[in-house]
């Protein structure tokens, strides 16, 4: 009781040193000055009701901790059917689950469909981080330079040189793993906290490159205008570009803005599922076990003749090449890309997925995709709080599922 | 089969092997004893080329390997039980046995998995279970059969007795006994010395990174100041 009182007044206090700090003063100019002004009557009670609920729930954690285990974990692994039945029926569900993606855009608005290309933009991010951090065990905190490799890819390609969008496809890929690979040569001896520092300052490397480098990439003011991608030469614009020809004329159907939206949702669709299709592949594979065991311990793979920096630069590169993918089609969809878009947050938010969907676990990566960018979604309001709801899902989670969302699956035993 | 030539080895600057000798002839069971920080797991080590010999020869099947990176090494027929077991604890005994028989193909995986759970039954019965969630005699059991599964025609043991109770070292000494009769050649560190030097054809006594002494197994166990020193009096 005594230390969980000290352990509440502490918590308290910070709490209130923090909100002080944060919530009770704000900066206004006052002419030429900066004059601080104190937060209002009602402020203060709100961040005192703070403080007070902190050092209640410390005090009383015990208790909660009791209260909170209570509260029953979802088993997903209960609501699989048995073996047997599941081996019917996955084919089937699979089936379903890719017709309904692709009947789905049709039937609802555009903002829905753009931000389910949004989401599967993530899941691409998210599912190749998966092999670097999740599988392989390697802290990347530098991921967002891939995906900006592969979107500055398209876009010079692009601009400079007239590529279209499927032929940097594999282009953008190919060069964001090379990139992996160059990175990876020196950096994979490093582990750990090391190896989160160099990745996280490449990360950083990159990004001012492309803005400092403006003769080439236009420095803080992006490349703009960058061409969509096309159905087999057809263009899903208003009017065709000489040439060519646009996909309403050529079908003979009206022209909406709607058709390249979900044009963009289908494409993305289809690369999500060749992502998941080859990583799946991947993980079965000699190469993703050995990924698995070298995270599990270094020197037992050693042991068996194992060459970790093989292992470890095929993950990188595998991981970096799938940023590249989904760079690329980034750019296409946006039209617009700046060094802003890569910057340090998008490494978190890719890690959160990851973290969030449990380590290693493919569907777990892909639900906590859908949740972390469909919730900003809905929380607009609270736009202003999205660090602090951030932070409020990380600590709930922690305390509900540590393992993730849908912890990676091992065949065990059951005590019965 | 195994010789080492005069091997030096250093951690920076500090020396932990001076002009070690040893052989390892096909078909033995050759023990290396010693106290606490006497250089045996560095010797064990300096053979897998981790840390690599500042000087000396260490000869494979007459093909010298101390120049050669530990993967290079570890692929030529010969395999290690590290200290401590080291099994991949989050995969399960089939995926652990599997990681060893990485470079062989599918034939030989099978076959080799066959012999190796012929040789652990307990292994069958865990097929399926994470290593980590074994018993420390069943997760050493596991560490030898995964360095078996690559079917090496030497096989290096660091302490395979450490740890576990002496019921279940006597089980994994027979295994050792019997591996040596399938013509598999055994080389054991341990400091478990008295069971060590009695099913070990030969052995060497590693003092301060020196070999002091080497003889049979037998001579050694009735020898007075191995007895003194290592079998309690």
């Amino acid at each position: 009781m005594r230390g969980s009182l000290y352990n509440a007044i502490f918590a308290a206090g910070i709490t209130l040193v923090l909100a002080c700090l944060m919530l009770g003063v704000r900066l206004g100019a006052e002419g030429t000055t900066l004059t601080v002004y104190g937060a209002g009557a009602d402020r203060w009670e709100w961040i005192l009701a703070g403080v007070g609920l902190v050092f209640l729930s410390q005090l009383f954690s015990t208790q909660l901790g009791r209260l909170s285990s209570r509260i029953p974990r979802p088993d997903l692994g209960a609501l699989k059917p048995q073996d047997a039945t599941w081996k019917v029926i996955k084919p089937w569900l699979l089936a379903a689950l890719v017709v309904g993606l692709l009947v789905w855009p049709f039937m609802v608005s555009r903002g829905a469909v753009d931000l389910a290309t949004l989401t599967l933009i993530y899941i691409m991010l998210g599912l190749g981080l998966n092999i670097v951090v999740g599988l392989a065990g390697l802290l990347d905190l530098g991921y967002v330079a891939f995906y900006a490799v592969g979107a500055y890819t398209y876009a010079l390609l692009s601009e400079y040189f007239g590529f279209s969008f499927w032929a940097c496809l594999p282009i953008a890929a190919l060069l964001a793993a090379a990139f992996g690979f160059i990175l990876g040569f020196p950096v994979l001896r490093l582990r750990g906290d090391y190896l989160a520092i160099v990745t996280l300052g490449f990360g950083e490397m990159i990004r001012i490159l492309l803005n400092n480098w403006t003769s080439i990439t236009g420095g803080p003011n992006g490349i703009s205008g960058i061409e969509k991608p096309t159905l087999f030469g057809l263009e899903f614009s208003r009017r065709a570009s000489e040439g060519t020809q646009t996909f309403h004329e050529f079908f003979g159907i009206d022209y909406s803005s709607g058709q390249k939206v979900i044009f963009l949702y289908l494409i993305a669709v289809l690369l999500v599922i060749v992502v998941i299709y080859l990583i799946n592949r991947l993980m079965r594979m000699p190469i993703g076990r050995a990924w698995e065991a070298l995270r599990e311990d270094e020197i037992a793979c050693r042991s068996l003749g194992l060459n970790r920096t093989v292992i470890k630069l095929s993950a990188f590169t595998l991981g970096a090449s799938t940023a590249g993918f989904a760079g690329c089609f980034f750019a296409a969809r946006q039209g617009f890309i700046s060094p802003e878009s890569f910057i340090f947050i998008e490494s978190a938010i890719i890690l959160a997925i990851v973290v969030l969907g449990g380590m290693g676990s493919q569907i777990g990566v892909i639900l906590a995709a859908i949740v972390m960018t469909v919730l900003p979604e809905l929380a607009r309001e609270f736009s202003d709080y999205r660090m602090l709801m951030f932070g409020l899902l990380m600590v709930v989670m922690m305390r509900w599922r540590p393992e993730g969302l849908v912890p990676m699956k091992r065949p065990h035993l059951e005590l019965k | 089969m195994l010789e080492l030539k005069n091997v030096n080895t250093h951690y920076g600057q500090i020396q932990a092997l001076h002009d070690v000798s040893i052989k390892v002839n096909k078909g033995e069971i050759v023990t290396l004893i010693g106290a606490n920080g006497a250089g045996k797991t560095t010797l064990m080590m300096t053979v897998c080329g981790d840390p690599h010999a500042s000087s000396g020869e260490i000869l494979f099947e007459g093909e010298s390997i101390q120049r050669m990176s530990t993967s290079q090494i570890m692929r030529k027929g010969l395999a290690v039980v590290p200290e401590g077991r080291r099994i991949f604890s989050g995969l399960t005994v089939a995926e652990n046995l599997h990681m060893g028989a990485y470079f062989s193909d599918k034939a030989a995986y099978e076959a080799q998995l066959d012999h190796v759970l012929g040789l652990f039954p307990r292994l069958k019965e865990r097929y399926h279970q994470r290593g980590g969630t074994m018993s420390g005699g069943e997760q050493q059991m596991l560490s030898i059969g995964r360095a078996l599964m690559s079917h090496p025609r030497l096989l290096l043991l660091d302490e395979p007795s450490l740890g576990l109770a002496p019921i279940i070292i006597q089980q994994i000494f027979e295994i050792i006994e019997r591996l040596r009769s399938e013509g598999v050649t055994i080389f054991l560190v341990e400091q478990n010395a008295n069971q060590a030097l009695k099913i070990a054809d030969r052995g060497y006594v590693l003092e301060n990174g020196r070999v002091v002494m080497s003889d049979t197994g037998e001579a050694l166990l009735t020898h007075d100041a191995v007895r003194k020193a290592y079998l309690g009096g």
